[in-house]
């Protein structure tokens, strides 16, 4: 008897637990972007299609993610199957075998279609490790009314002499409207992206070709003592503390003439729901100073795949899905052209539904295909990537680099002292990795 | 004459005490008012106080996005588990080192409290190896752990000054009466320090609540506390003042009602032996 009932209760148990034998569990990190949370509610359209998968998303803020994410992978701890990494990441997890590289995407995900300058940044020896689910680059977005009013003409690709003068025209402290607004917030990502990008204009780099730091030279003091200059002159009150978020409220809010920054601020700037000057909004690219670069980045965020992940091929059906035109495609169906992610396929601005509904699409494009984070600056650099340099010390480093420079801007120290301690904590970390004895 | 003077003392202070309360209390209003914002009033310059669209559509979103719910009983059970655990160590630690102190005492103490000054990003990757070869990331069994040897420094720290205070010759008359020390700590000791054991266990439960690093490195998806909850309402590009907001005040609820219900026990137990 006792034999007959745990055979039962076996067989029940085996029954019962068929069904979840067959579904693969794929989890799956991402940030709090706007774009990732659209994909998170659409989930249910992959899941349709792939009965045999269930999908549970962990959501996080960047930098907790960026930590968190780089615990488990670094350590093999197993819990993510899929992850939302930046283009930083992607080259020295790749290098470091981190990844599984990308080569069963599908007959029909058309690699090909991925902006060029975007696939570059997420492939290694011409090998995609990343598939690119957003991309951004930054350029100036400027008050069409204020320009009209004060007879200016913004040119389609200015130079940083014409935003200088301009921004100082149209400041009127009286009236809360300052002429242009930069992040000043300390961070690798923050000012840092910023002014990289702004030294890379002026001819600056981070690090000559035998890893030797570069801000005793004199384009990074003409970067710094510009920006701190101008934004002492034209810029709002405590912009040592703003960095995207609270400048992309001081615009809409109708406080700032330009804004030079990330491309997917456009769509912010030009939503009614979100803007009180929405219709009142042009584009154009990052300034240069003549030298042949821009001062605008390149940033993608991308679905990578962890190496050891034991749910490869159900990893790279949802990367497949989230990545595609087809998922383009749906994004407009359900949402409108409007709110597709960008910046990552040719066909996006070639599609006359979505260059109908974005204004901001083609400057978007231009700003993306001026970046090129295998030649970043005007003379050579023995790093990858535009307002970063892809090492792993550089996070680090740069978030010091950004608090000095973030001093500078609030007051608490010069621009000279700024460079110099700046120099300083970079050779003294680039001593401590082995790049320079 | 000099009662119109204490009068006046006593409304002076009494003015001054709501208004320190209010200041320390503002912020946590500022948010609750901000979870009723449109996320375009959130960010308003100058900002409207209490002149606005109020709306409860954020708090429908984050309902809708996460699972409220999951994420509360999750630090409950890990607030709860490691404040318990960590007293039940902590009770019989602290009253060795009360009533039966060595000459290693105070050096054991000082040491205990040094494990606080580590910052614990140093001990992230050691921990993390361990926990994931026992199988505990991601677990409520591995937060619990973690956390209860987090907080058991202060614990037994704060039970060692509350059991100083009790007179040795209580317990050395109940020993006189034949108890044994297991009896001693529980009929004898235990009620005398329960407003210190009441406040010990609220402050560590709080402690336990707001726990935010190893919480947030060590779950995914089925040990995520309200902290995980909370940092997925953060973002670099984008408005979510408001529904941040929102998290956050759903999140902080039920401590809240806690420590108002608790307050008594609090405050007794945090000025115990300063009236002796």
């Amino acid at each position: 008897m006792k034999n007959v009932l745990g055979a039962l209760l076996g067989a029940a148990a085996l029954l019962s637990s068929a069904p979840s034998l067959a579904e693969t569990t794929l989890t799956i990190a991402t940030v709090n972007n706007g774009d990732m949370i659209r994909m998170q509610g659409l989930t249910s359209e992959f899941t349709a299609k792939n009965p045999d998968i269930v999908v549970k998303w962990v959501t996080l803020e960047e930098n907790v993610l960026r930590q968190r994410v780089t615990t488990d992978i670094a350590t093999k701890g197993g819990q993510f199957d899929v992850l939302t990494i930046g283009t930083y990441e992607v080259p020295i997890w790749a290098k470091k075998n981190w990844l599984v590289p990308l080569d069963n995407l599908g007959a029909d995900y058309d690699v090909a279609d991925l902006l060029p300058k975007i696939r570059d940044a997420v492939s290694v020896s011409g090998k995609l490790y990343a598939a690119p689910f957003y991309g951004e680059s930054s350029m100036t977005m400027y008050r069409t009314d204020l320009f009209q009013k004060a007879g200016l003409t913004m040119p389609d690709k200015p130079t940083w002499d014409f935003v200088i003068s301009a921004a100082k025209k149209l400041t009127d402290k009286e009236a809360g409207v300052y002429g242009i607004c930069l992040r000043g917030k300390a961070g690798w990502g923050e000012n840092m992206a910023l002014l990289t990008a702004m030294a890379n204009s002026y001819g600056a780099r981070w690090f000559d070709e035998k890893w030797e730091p570069q801000f005793d030279k004199p384009e990074w003091k003409k970067t710094l003592a510009t920006y701190v200059d101008l934004m002492k002159e034209a810029g709002p009150p405590g912009a040592s503390s703003n960095g995207f978020n609270e400048n992309l409220a001081l615009f809409n809010a109708g406080k700032c003439a330009m804004w030079i920054d990330a491309t997917v601020a456009a769509s912010f700037v030009t939503n009614p729901k979100d803007s009180r000057v929405a219709d009142k909004v042009g584009f154009a690219l990052a300034p240069n100073t003549g030298l042949g670069k821009n001062a605008n980045w390149l940033w993608a965020w991308n679905l990578a795949i962890p190496a050891g992940s034991k749910k490869v091929e159900a990893a790279e059906k949802f990367i497949a899905w989230a990545t595609s035109k087809d998922y383009t495609k749906l994004v407009a169906s359900k949402e409108g052209w409007a709110n597709v992610p960008p910046g990552t396929r040719t066909s996006l601005y070639e599609n006359p539904n979505y260059l109908k509904v974005a204004p901001f699409a083609k400057p978007t494009l231009a700003s993306i295909d001026a970046a090129d984070p295998n030649k970043p600056t005007v003379q050579p650099v023995p790093y990858v990537g535009v307002q970063y340099a892809a090492i792993p010390e550089f996070q680090g480093i740069g978030t010091a680099v950004g608090q000095q420079f973030s001093a500078a801007l609030s007051g608490s120290t010069s621009v000279d002292a700024a460079l110099a301690a700046a120099q300083s904590s970079t050779e003294r970390e680039m001593k401590r990795a082995g790049y320079i004895k | 004459m000099a009662r119109m003077a204490t009068n006046r003392r006593v409304a002076i202070s009494t003015v001054g005490a709501w208004l320190a309360g209010f200041l320390i209390f503002f912020p946590i209003l500022w948010m609750v008012l901000t979870s009723f914002k449109t996320e375009l009033e959130a960010f308003a310059i100058p900002p409207s106080f209490l002149f606005f669209h109020w709306t409860t559509e954020n708090y429908a979103t984050v309902q809708e996005r996460s699972d409220y719910i999951h994420h509360a009983l999750n630090s409950i059970i890990i607030a709860g588990g490691s404040t318990l655990i960590a007293l039940l160590i902590a009770i019989p630690a602290a009253w060795s080192m009360a009533f039966s102190p060595t000459k290693r005492t105070k050096d054991v103490l000082l040491w205990m409290l040094s494990t606080k000054m580590m910052p614990p990003v140093g001990v992230l990757v050691p921990i993390y190896l361990i926990w994931r070869d026992f199988g505990l990331l991601d677990s409520l069994t591995g937060l619990v752990i973690i956390l209860c040897l987090g907080n058991l420094p202060i614990v037994i720290w704060m039970l060692f000054t509350y059991f100083k205070e009790i007179p040795k010759d209580i317990l050395e008359a109940a020993r006189m009466d034949g108890a044994t020390i297991g009896r001693e700590l529980i009929y004898v000791l235990t009620p005398m320090a329960i407003p210190g054991l009441a406040s010990t266990l609220l402050l560590n439960l709080i402690l336990a609540w707001n726990e935010a690093f190893w919480t947030l490195n060590l779950s995914t998806l089925n040990a995520a506390p309200l902290t995980v909850f909370i940092a997925s309402y953060s973002s670099p590009e984008g408005l979510f003042w408001a529904k941040l907001s929102a998290a956050s005040t759903l999140a902080i609820a039920p401590i809240l009602v806690l420590g108002w219900f608790s307050q008594r026990q609090l405050v007794r137990g945090l000025t115990f032996g300063a009236v002796k």
